[in-house]
């Protein structure tokens, strides 16, 4: 079955792909992996007159350590994120995010930068960018500009992307040296699943051995991927105790805004959620202090 | 829209063809009789129309053909003949890790990825690979044992 008509750009460099962007906006959409895109446009859920497909510009394809951050290209594959050595120190709980993402096929075509542009409550890669604490680096005919994660989505599918704005890049700091990050997945099967509830935990040790930062990030348990703000606060500022991660758990259970569907119902999402949170920040925390 | 001549390289021979832009690498192949490529999902979950795309498995109902040009694409056919079988095709024949057949085709390539990057899988490998291909006839088990005697006899060769 075709999908419905629309023009291809291939652009071979970023100017020109921004000027495609510019010139056909608002009625463009930028093509990274394409694996979103091309099931809308093929089932009828979405219609665009220009494609503007990216695989031929050149430099969109870098993961580099750059000023204490680390630099990841609007072009990089779930595939390339699990062989890159520099983010199983830089990123470990978005390498494990990459392991658990859809299947081979997939992994090898779609992007981080798309996964973050579509603006999915469930786009997998989301939580673990969020509680890096990563921004979205938005490049236009007109400029540049850097959103955090937490600013970038607005509703289901809706983001403050512009539709001449290109993700070049996603950016967050290097991990501190007392951090420590966990993921976790909860799928009705280990691969090509959607999740149910997705997780992702940064916390920081201080010199006083206590918690000294907290990121909780949630995915699929509201209209965009959240921050946990309430547990985290519970969590800062103390040395972590069991009791004191359930405390957090269930406030971060208090926190989301699940919904029922064919994968769980809503109590189920929200039960998972303080499992889940509970687990994932007792794995993070027994890191830092070397259980 | 406009169609445009484009030339695709499967199998090691050039092909050229002219295409809409929204025409998939999946339909594009089999309008060229490369059928050898299944028509599944069409929306990349099953990995039926998986081929090699410089040497990388994807999805060929997700590519765009305008997008596959001056890339080298390998589909099942590719990678051996009825007299000489790829040794991962040899496996499959060998375990029975085929009942309708539908799905072979792409499992096979996602077996020959793995094996090209990982000689040595285990078996949490071998369903992290195969995790696209989805077989609704055989319950995997012999398609596993296929993917591990193809591992060893290449080991052997």
């Amino acid at each position: 079955m075709m999908s419905p008509e629309f023009n291809l750009v291939l652009p071979e460099s970023l100017p020109e792909a921004l000027a495609a962007l510019a010139d056909h906006a608002p009625d463009v959409a930028p093509w990274a992996g394409g694996t979103n895109l091309q099931v809308d446009l093929r089932g009828g859920s979405y219609r665009v007159g220009t494609v503007v497909g990216l695989d031929r510009v050149a430099g969109l394809d870098e993961i580099r350590r750059e000023n204490g951050s680390v630099h990841l290209g609007a072009r990089v594959t779930l595939a390339d994120v699990l062989r890159e050595p520099l983010l199983k120190e830089a990123g470990p709980s978005l390498v494990e995010s990459a392991w658990h993402f859809a299947g081979a096929p997939i992994r090898n075509l779609a992007t981080v930068a798309g996964n973050v542009a579509y603006g999915s409550p469930a786009g997998d890669a989301v939580p673990p960018l969020m509680a890096l604490g990563a921004e979205v680096v938005l490049e236009s005919k007109g400029g540049t500009r850097a959103v955090p994660m937490e600013g970038f989505f607005m509703h289901v599918r809706k983001t403050v992307r512009q539709p001449d704005e290109l993700i070049t890049a996603l950016r967050w700091p290097v991990p501190p040296t007392h951090s420590a990050e966990a993921f976790y997945k909860l799928g009705l099967r280990k691969g090509d699943a959607i999740s149910v509830v997705c997780v992702a935990v940064q916390l920081v040790r201080g010199e006083d051995g206590g918690c000294s930062q907290a990121r909780i990030a949630l995915g699929a348990v509201a209209p965009i991927v959240i921050r946990a703000h309430e547990a985290e606060i519970k969590l800062v500022g103390e040395a972590l105790t069991p009791s004191l991660i359930g405390e957090a758990a269930r406030e971060a259970a208090e926190e989301c805004s699940p919904i029922g569907d064919i994968r769980g119902s809503a109590a189920y999402r929200r039960r998972m959620v303080e499992v889940l949170v509970s687990r994932t920040v007792t794995q993070a925390w027994n890191e830092l202090v070397g259980v | 829209m406009e169609p445009r001549t484009i030339t695709l390289t499967v199998n090691g021979r050039r092909q050229a063809t002219s295409l809409m832009p929204n025409t998939t690498l999946l339909d594009a192949l089999r309008s060229l009789g490369h059928f050898d490529v299944k028509n599944g999902c069409e929306k990349g979950d099953c990995g039926a129309c998986a081929v090699l795309l410089d040497g990388k498995t994807v999805n060929s109902c997700l590519v765009l053909a305008w997008q596959a040009e001056g890339h080298v694409i390998t589909t099942v056919a590719g990678l051996g003949t009825s007299e000489n079988p790829h040794p991962v095709q040899r496996a499959f024949v060998k375990s029975g890790g085929i009942q309708c057949g539908y799905c072979t085709p792409g499992m096979i390539i996602s077996a020959v990825s793995l094996l090209r990057e990982n000689p040595d899988p285990s078996k949490d490998d071998i369903r992290h690979a195969l995790g696209g291909n989805l077989c609704r006839c055989t319950g995997y088990t012999r398609i596993f044992t296929a993917v591990q005697t193809a591992a060893a006899e290449m080991a052997r060769e």
